[in-house]
């Protein structure tokens, strides 16, 4: 689904990403996990698109989705308008399956995005993703900000939309939470990955147990 | 009718225009968070352009029509011009909108000369009020409600509102925020070309006449925050009566000091709650 090949990214000077490789097949879900600034996000932004790389490949296969970091929903918007945006580039835009997916959204519909709990927003802009109809999704810090038992929920519809044959590249700091939900991981370092492998092997290796799981190395 | 009803019905009138401009200004800054000083010149333009497809002859209606289409292909002009090279901060292109403007005082001189000009609305009055003080009424109301609900009700409307709201997220989600840019100042382009249209057969056009419009509009917008087209329709009506009864009952040399000091007010007051320029 998504092949990164030595990728490259640079600000001005700096470099934010130095020869980063990972892919994610069809129906995986894969973890990439590290501290803030290593990198994550300028990883997530140029698999969107949304800036150029300086040297490397990313390949795509199928529609990728992206449930950015901070939500990012149109908030003077209802729940309803931000999910149909989501399938701005498609024909249907029709909401329904998405209501389907995650009922609770239903009877939240006519309210305006940005009145939300943070829960209930993280709740559109997954919604949001899925209208999109994606073969791979790319979540950037799910649970940042969101009380346990809200991530947890979040967690439980993650796995169900897997179920379903959805591809996930989940990014994020609570590293305890993306080992235990996926099945591999990647550890991104000052712009590159430094351990990669399953999930329940990176969870046992110590020095991850150490950094990012605050273990006794 | 009574004198006083007269100077209300006239005074929204005029309102109206001032509604229409205000109503570009905000469609342009929501969406792209410039405020387009060019906005005038919209107005002038449009107006001008119907004396001479008039003096061509082609038939009243076709010809209006025609100048506030060419006034949405010149906002269109505006936005690329301003908004076009990526990275442009809206201060900026705040900047190339107000040299924007200058300039088409320059090419309005060559083109009609600096004498005002004018041509005929509807005629006839009923009750004392002359009849296209009535179509400016219902023709403003008939496009800002239209307007509204291309916001409220299409797709193409939410997706102006989410480029204005989140430009990271709308981008995310596939739309093109340039694009929605450049259709914002097309949609000012053409409100401003409709103003002017609407106005000059009872108010004469010069090519400085954007400067009168745009104090105006700009004050009817600043009332909602460049950002609420409700207030702005409020401002630009009550703007519009209050200027029409000052000309009545005192004097109209006094009709643009109404507009800035309306406009300082509403500043003054704003300032004193939240950063207005920082806002803007």
């Amino acid at each position: 689904m998504i092949r990164v090949e030595d990728l490259v990214v640079r600000y001005g000077a700096a470099t934010a990403l130095d020869g980063v490789s990972l892919t994610v097949a069809a129906g995986e879900l894969v973890a990439l996990i590290g501290p803030n600034g290593a990198g994550k996000s300028t990883l997530v932004n140029a698999l969107a698109g949304l800036l150029r790389p300086a040297a490397g490949k990313i390949r795509v296969d199928g529609r990728l989705a992206l449930v950015p970091e901070g939500r990012h929903l149109f908030t003077p918007l209802t729940v309803d308008d931000n999910l149909r945006l989501g399938a701005w580039r498609a024909k249907n835009r029709d909401t329904g399956h998405i209501y389907e997916l995650l009922p609770e959204l239903e009877p939240l519909s006519r309210r305006p995005a940005g009145r939300l709990s943070g829960g209930q927003q993280q709740m559109v802009a997954l919604g949001r993703a899925l209208m999109a109809r994606p073969d791979v999704l790319v979540i950037d810090e799910m649970s940042l900000g969101l009380a346990p038992l809200v991530v947890r929920h979040l967690a439980d519809n993650l796995r169900e939309r897997h179920r379903d044959g959805l591809a996930v590249l989940l990014i994020e700091q609570n590293a305890r939470l993306a080992l235990e939900l996926c099945t591999r991981a990647y550890v991104l370092e000052a712009g590159r990955i430094v351990a990669e492998g399953s999930a329940a092997d990176l969870a046992g290796s110590p020095q991850v147990a150490a950094a990012y799981l605050g273990l006794e190395a | 009718m009574g004198e006083l009803a007269q100077y209300l019905v006239t005074g929204v009138g005029i309102g109206c225009a001032y509604a229409l401009t205000g109503s570009g200004l905000v469609v342009i800054y929501r969406v792209t968070r410039v405020v387009n000083f060019a906005q005038g010149s919209f107005s002038v333009f449009a107006a001008l352009t119907v004396t001479t497809l008039l003096a061509a002859g082609l038939p009243h209606g076709f010809a209006e029509t025609l100048a506030v289409l060419l006034a949405g292909v010149i906002g269109l002009i505006v936005g690329l011009v301003a908004t076009g090279k990526p990275g442009t901060t809206a201060q900026s292109a705040l900047i190339v909108t107000l040299g924007l403007g200058v300039f088409a005082y320059a090419v309005e001189i060559l083109l009609w000369g600096d004498q005002p000009r004018s041509f005929d609305g509807i005629p006839g009055s009923v009750g004392g009020i002359q009849k296209h003080y009535l179509l400016i009424i219902g023709v403003t109301a008939v496009v800002l409600g239209a307007t509204a609900l291309l916001f409220a009700r299409t797709d193409l409307g939410r997706a102006l509102t989410a480029t204005a709201a989140d430009p990271y997220a709308a981008r995310i989600v596939g739309i093109d925020v340039t694009r929605m840019g450049l259709l914002a100042f097309a949609l000012g382009g053409a409100l401003g070309g409709l103003a002017g249209v609407l106005i000059t057969p009872v108010q004469q056009v010069s090519f400085d006449s954007d400067v009168a419009l745009v104090v105006s509009g700009f004050s009817a917008a600043i009332l909602g925050n460049l950002t609420r087209p409700g207030l702005t329709l409020a401002g630009g009506l009550l703007l519009g009566v209050v200027q029409t009864l000052v000309g009545g009952y005192l004097s109209t040399s006094y009709q643009s000091e109404v507009a800035l000091i309306f406009m300082l007010a509403v500043l003054v007051a704003r300032a004193g709650r939240r950063d207005v320029l920082e806002a803007a």
